[in-house]
């Protein structure tokens, strides 16, 4: 490292990393953390990893504390319409008073005693490959406050598990950490829901958002995660998971907001049988940045994973897909799709697109596919060969894009919290909305 | 009702269609049959204006009124119906949806009241049934993993909602077995009015036995060569297009 800023903006996060408190048990992890943080090489444009992704925006802005959130934080907040335990974290901070009285199978950090700690200490910070993973390294050295969903071996979660983020506006740099650990034990179910959103557009917060997931063996997940936030914020987040013997994880994410969005997903196939269902949007407008970076590892044989991500990136926004398929030569009999669609809705718009296979073993199936394209004039000659306007046909086909994925959401709050706001998307003018369909 | 004139157009430079003419009045069926190539589908693209088809000359004018100046989807509202050859499939667009949306926009051109979205429902339930399409099929994205015969019954099921004047089957037949076929050639039967006029564009003389035209056309190299009545159709199965081509050579 030649750049001494680059090294006092790394040494700037440590400081406020270690001025978090946290129970001492976590001490291990976060020194950990706190060693790679600062020995890690600052990702250029030659990081493959980062190639796309330039980080100047947070290095501009840097690292902070949160100020004292005003009174008004919860106007114009909107949360999905669900019968859920709910937890709500404000700039990191969790708010008991419009949370949900939590049940057994939910334990913040700091309060974990016992059982509770011992499958925090067991999983936390082993699920992800911090070495590989430079936020995961500071998630590690910044955890203070988070929270473990165990559910025990044969059970089902009651309830859904809905984990609100909030970002206040900022005009300080702040930074807020969020940490999940989700631990299904031996034939488990439970369905998550992670929802982060940001005020105003006065932002120069950084929201750092790690989640770790392991599903036992024959244990199902249901996960969302759902990144709706405003213009100007900068997140980076990662979902990284473990699946045993015949788990199965349905998972469901979208992305909308951000001058710098970055989410990684890492699967990794352990145990035999083992399913993945992965689906995800982006919607990167105005200067918005959007990157997912997709990494599945089947590491035994006889597991399947699907993979669809659809993108529209309108005005002058960018976004970044880059999807791996890693096949160990142990992983026989898999099965694995990729699929990557992208719609450009301005010249100006950009795309870049990666799939990358990597295969070591010689009986698979492997699909995969990235395009980029325009709308498409044949589908919108047909609705005018109809009599639909073009404008509404437009906005039919823009919306049935990203519908064709909307709709396969199996959760209805979701489907109906996520439908009228992204039909908006596509024009102010409530007469061009009325055909379409995601109820 | 339509009075084509000396039609010439272009698709990507190049002339499809070169000097073409036809009188259609209302209630009449019009088959335009002829080779691969010859500017069949051309035709129905022209007609319903569709980008990149470049009218070049000539005239055409439908229900007193320059058909060329008016945008696609005006055309549809004035009750012009392409039935494509090859049906898009849109997913993520349901087909009720797609349906509702173009009923509406008809009949607001025609000044009619909105169907309630319960109306519309068992309006396009019954209609469904009528071309021997399952109801599930309107839940689905438009023509979405539909098989050939199905999104042919779903163009003969929009074109029964819309109640077109001048209805264009573009190879309607094609990929279709003879069941559906006939299911087909029913819906279109059942269509069939003193007001209402068909073309029906085809390769094949067999969709002419299920809808019988008044008038065939032999389309060969961009202009009707040769006109005549039911009978050239059986003709032309049977002697082929060569003698024509070379006819008109």
């Amino acid at each position: 490292m030649t750049d001494k800023s680059i090294t006092d903006f790394q040494q700037q996060a440590l400081v406020l990393a270690g001025q978090q408190t946290s129970p001492d048990w976590l001490a291990g992890l976060r020194e950990q953390g706190a060693e790679l943080w600062s020995s890690a090489a600052w990702p250029s444009r030659k990081t493959e990893h980062w190639k796309y992704t330039p980080l100047a925006p947070l290095q501009k802005v840097g690292f902070g504390r949160w100020a004292d959130v005003e009174a008004d934080w919860q106007d114009q907040q909107e949360w999905l319409d669900i019968d859920a335990t709910r937890l709500v974290f404000v700039n990191g901070v969790f708010h008991p008073e419009h949370s949900s009285e939590l049940p057994a199978e939910v334990v913040r950090f700091g309060a974990a005693e016992g059982a509770a700690r011992a499958v925090i200490e067991k999983h936390l910070g082993k699920v992800v490959d911090a070495e590989k993973h430079l936020f995961a390294a500071l998630s590690n050295a910044w955890t203070s406050d988070g929270v473990l969903l165990h559910v025990p071996a044969n059970q089902r979660l009651e309830k859904p598990l809905y984990v609100i983020h909030v970002s206040t506006a900022t005009a300080e740099p702040a930074t807020a950490n969020q940490r999940l650990l989700l631990v299904l034990e031996n034939g488990a179910q439970a369905e998550v829901i992670e929802h982060f959103v940001s005020g105003a557009s006065e932002q120069n917060g950084f929201v750092n958002g790690l989640t770790e997931v392991v599903v036992g063996e024959n244990a199902e997940l249901h996960h969302y995660r759902l990144n709706l936030e405003e213009e100007n914020i900068l997140h980076v987040g990662g979902v990284h998971v473990d699946l045993q013997r015949s788990a199965r994880l349905r998972a469901f994410t979208i992305a909308q907001g951000s001058r710098l969005k970055r989410i990684d997903y890492q699967v990794n196939h352990r145990g035999e049988g083992a399913e993945l269902d992965l689906q995800g949007l982006y919607l990167p407008r105005n200067k918005q940045l959007i990157d997912y970076h997709t990494e599945i590892r089947h590491m035994v044989p006889h597991c399947t994973s699907k993979e669809v991500f659809h993108g529209i990136v309108g005005d002058s926004a960018k976004a970044v897909f880059n999807g791996r398929i890693y096949i160990h030569p142990h992983a026989q009999k898999t099965l694995a799709e990729l699929s990557n669609k992208n719609l450009l809705t301005s010249n100006k718009a950009e795309v870049d697109t990666k799939p990358e296979l990597e295969i070591y073993a010689d009986d698979v199936k492997c699909a995969h596919g990235a395009t980029v394209s325009q709308l498409n004039l044949t589908a919108l000659y047909y609705l005018q060969s109809r009599g639909i306007p073009r404008a509404e046909a437009e906005v039919m086909l823009n919306f049935g894009f990203i519908n064709e994925l909307l709709q396969q959401v199996a959760q209805p709050a979701v489907r109906a919290y996520l439908g009228p706001r992204l039909a908006q998307l596509f024009s102010p003018n409530s007469e061009l909305l009325r055909h379409l369909s995601y109820e | 009702m339509l009075s084509i004139k000396d039609l010439r157009a272009s698709v990507a430079e190049q002339e499809i269609l070169k000097g073409l003419s036809l009188d259609i009045k209302p209630g009449e069926v019009h088959a335009i049959m002829g080779p691969n190539g010859s500017g069949k589908s051309t035709l129905g693209n022209v007609l319903t204006g569709r980008q990149g088809f470049q009218v070049t000359g000539g005239s055409v004018t439908y229900q007193g009124a320059d058909l060329l100046e008016l945008e696609t989807e005006e055309r549809a509202r004035e009750g012009l119906f392409l039935a494509f050859q090859y049906p898009v499939e849109i997913p993520g667009v349901s087909n009720m949806e797609f349906l509702k949306a173009a009923v509406d926009a008809t009949r607001k051109h025609r000044d009619l009241p909105e169907l309630s979205s319960v109306e519309f429902l068992k309006l396009a339930r019954e209609t469904s049934k009528k071309v021997d399409l399952d109801a599930s099929f309107l839940k689905r994205g438009v023509n979405e993993a539909f098989s050939g015969g199905e999104k042919k019954r779903n163009e003969l099921l929009q074109m029964m909602l819309l109640e077109p004047k001048l209805c264009i089957l573009d190879e309607t037949d094609s990929g279709l077995d003879i069941d559906a076929l006939q299911v087909v050639a029913n819906g279109v039967n059942a269509m069939r009015s003193p007001e209402r006029s068909f073309i029906v564009v085809t390769h094949y003389q067999r969709l002419l036995d299920y809808i019988v035209p008044d008038f065939v056309h032999v389309l060969a190299g961009g202009r009707i060569v040769k006109s005549g009545d039911k009978e050239l159709a059986k003709e032309l199965e049977a002697k082929g297009y060569g003698w024509l081509e070379q006819e008109v050579a």
